[in-house]
C-alpha cells in the first residue's frame, strides 16, 4: 500500500468504503486508492482504475468525496492515474480470503512479469472452487458479471463460481 | 508534432469509441448468456479505453474539451477510426471476424506502444494490453470452434472473413504523421505490428481450418476521416441525446 503511514487517518476513512460489486472487501483492499495528500486544508486523492471501463469508478469518487466531506474535509480533489496499471498483486492475502469467504474465487497467481499470450493457457489453469476446495472445475467464460471476474462451474458440488481474474 | 499526436491518439481512441458502440448494440442479443456478458464486457473496456485517449487529446489540445465533448460533438469527417470497426453486426459470425481482426491489431499495438517515449501513450498501452490479451483470447476461440464447428457455421465464418478482409488494410496504413511519430519513438512500428498480425491470423485460420481470403484490394482513408456508409448512422444514433439535450448532466 502506497504511503499509508502518511495521514492514517483519511487512510482509516477510506478504508471503510466498500466496492460497490464485492462489499467484503474495501476500496483500499482492492488497491485502486494510490496516494493521499493533504495540503494545508485541501485533500488530494490519486486513485486508479480496476478495469479502463469498469463503471463503480465513477462511484467510487462520489463515495470518497462524501466520506471525506461528512468528516469535516471539505476541499477535496480526486486525480487518475494509469500509471502503474492497476494488478491484482496489490491486493493483500487477507482481502483474498474475504473474497474466498464471499464464494469469489480470489487471484491466485503473481502478476509481476506482463502476462504473455497464450491462447489456452488459461483454460488449462486450475481454480479451486470456493465452496468446497475442490480443483475439480472448469471455466464458463472468461468474462463473467463483472469486468474483473470470470465464470467457473464446479463439477464436485455442481455449482457455478466466479473467479477474480489475475491481471 | 502537437497536431501529429493529436490526431494518432484521435485514431486510436476512435477506433475503440466506434467498436464500443457496435458492440453495445447487440448486447442482448448473443448466442447464450455467457457470451451476451462477455461481448457487453468487452464493448465497456473498449469504451473505457476510448476514455482515456479522447482525455489525453483534451488534454493536448489544451481548450478544455472534456473526453465527452471529443465522444459526442464532432462531425463525421472529424473522426479517424478505421473503416472496419463501423461494419454492422450482420449475424454473430461478422461480429466474430471483425472482432478477431481488431483484437489481434490491439495486441500489437499496444505491445508496441508499451514502450512508446510518450508516458501517458505507454501508460494507457500497459493498462490496455492486460484487458485486450482476454479479448483476443476470447477472439480467437471464437475463430476456431466457429472454423472447426458444423458445416454452417464453418461457411458462415468464412463469408463474414471473405467479407470484411477488404477493409484489414485500412489498420495498417501509414502516412507522414504517423511515420514522423514512429520515427520519434512515439507510434508503434507498423511493419512490425503488421507482420505479428498476420502471423497471428494465418495460425488461427489453420487451426480454425479456415481459408486465408487471397484478396488483396483494401479500402483506406478511415485514419483521414474517410468513412463508410454506415458511419453516418453508427453517429446519428450516437449523438441523439447530445443533440437533443444540449449539455445534459446527470
Amino acid at each position: 500500500m502506497p504511503n499509508s503511514e502518511q495521514h492514517p487517518e483519511i487512510w482509516k476513512l477510506l478504508d471503510a468504503i466498500p466496492d460497490p460489486e464485492i462489499p467484503v472487501i474495501s476500496i483500499i483492499e482492492l488497491g485502486v486508492v494510490r496516494e493521499v495528500q493533504h495540503v494545508n486544508s485541501k485533500v488530494t486523492i490519486t486513485i486508479t482504475p480496476t478495469y479502463s471501463g469498469c463503471p463503480a469508478v465513477n462511484l467510487f469518487q462520489d463515495e470518497i468525496v462524501t466520506t471525506l466531506n461528512n468528516n469535516g474535509y471539505t476541499d477535496v480533489e480526486i486525480n487518475t492515474t494509469y500509471s502503474p496499471a492497476w494488478t491484482t498483486d496489490w491486493m493483500p492475502e487477507t482481502a483474498k480470503q474475504k473474497l474466498k469467504e464471499f464464494g469469489i474465487a480470489p487471484p491466485e497467481i503473481k502478476m509481476d512479469s506482463h502476462d504473455k499470450l497464450d491462447l489456452f493457457k488459461d483454460n488449462e489453469k486450475v481454480v479451486a472452487c470456493p465452496y468446497c476446495n475442490s480443483t475439480n472445475s472448469h471455466l464458463e467464460s472468461q468474462f463473467g458479471s463483472t469486468a474483473c471476474k470470470a465464470l467457473y462451474f464446479c463439477d464436485d458440488c455442481i455449482q457455478p463460481f466466479e473467479h477474480f481474474k489475475c491481471i | 508534432m502537437k497536431n501529429e499526436l493529436i490526431k494518432y491518439c484521435l485514431r486510436l481512441g476512435d477506433n475503440s469509441l466506434i467498436l464500443s458502440h457496435r458492440l453495445s448494440e447487440y448486447s442482448s442479443n448473443g448466442p447464450f448468456l455467457e457470451e451476451d456478458l462477455a461481448l457487453t464486457n468487452v464493448s465497456l473496456d473498449h469504451l473505457g479505453q476510448a476514455e482515456e485517449w479522447l482525455k489525453y487529446v483534451g488534454d493536448l489540445e489544451g481548450k478544455g474539451k472534456s473526453a465527452d465533448d471529443l465522444a459526442y460533438k464532432r462531425k463525421e469527417q472529424e473522426y479517424f477510426n478505421c473503416q472496419l470497426v463501423e461494419f454492422p453486426n450482420t449475424d454473430f459470425a461478422y461480429l466474430s471476424a471483425r472482432q478477431f481482426f481488431i483484437d489481434a491489431f490491439n495486441y500489437f499495438l499496444y505491445s508496441e506502444l508499451i514502450a512508446s517515449k510518450d508516458e501517458t501513450i505507454a501508460a494507457i498501452a500497459a493498462k490496455s494490453l492486460k484487458e485486450v490479451t482476454y479479448h483476443l483470447r476470447r477472439s480467437s476461440e471464437w475463430i476456431i470452434r466457429l472454423g472447426d464447428g458444423t458445416e454452417e457455421s464453418k461457411e458462415k465464418i468464412q463469408a463474414a472473413i471473405d467479407d470484411l478482409w477488404m477493409y484489414v488494410g485500412d489498420l495498417f496504413e501509414t502516412d507522414d504523421i504517423e511515420n514522423t511519430l514512429i520515427s520519434e519513438g512515439i507510434a508503434a512500428n507498423i511493419n512490425k505490428v503488421k507482420a505479428n498480425w498476420n502471423e497471428r491470423v494465418n495460425e488461427i485460420l489453420h487451426l480454425a481450418t479456415l481459408d486465408r481470403p487471397e484478396n488483396e484490394y483494401a479500402v483506406s482513408g478511415g485514419k483521414n476521416g474517410f468513412h463508410s456508409e454506415h458511419m453516418g448512422y453508427i453517429l446519428n444514433d450516437m449523438q441523439y441525446l447530445v443533440n437533443a439535450y444540449p449539455d445534459a448532466v446527470w
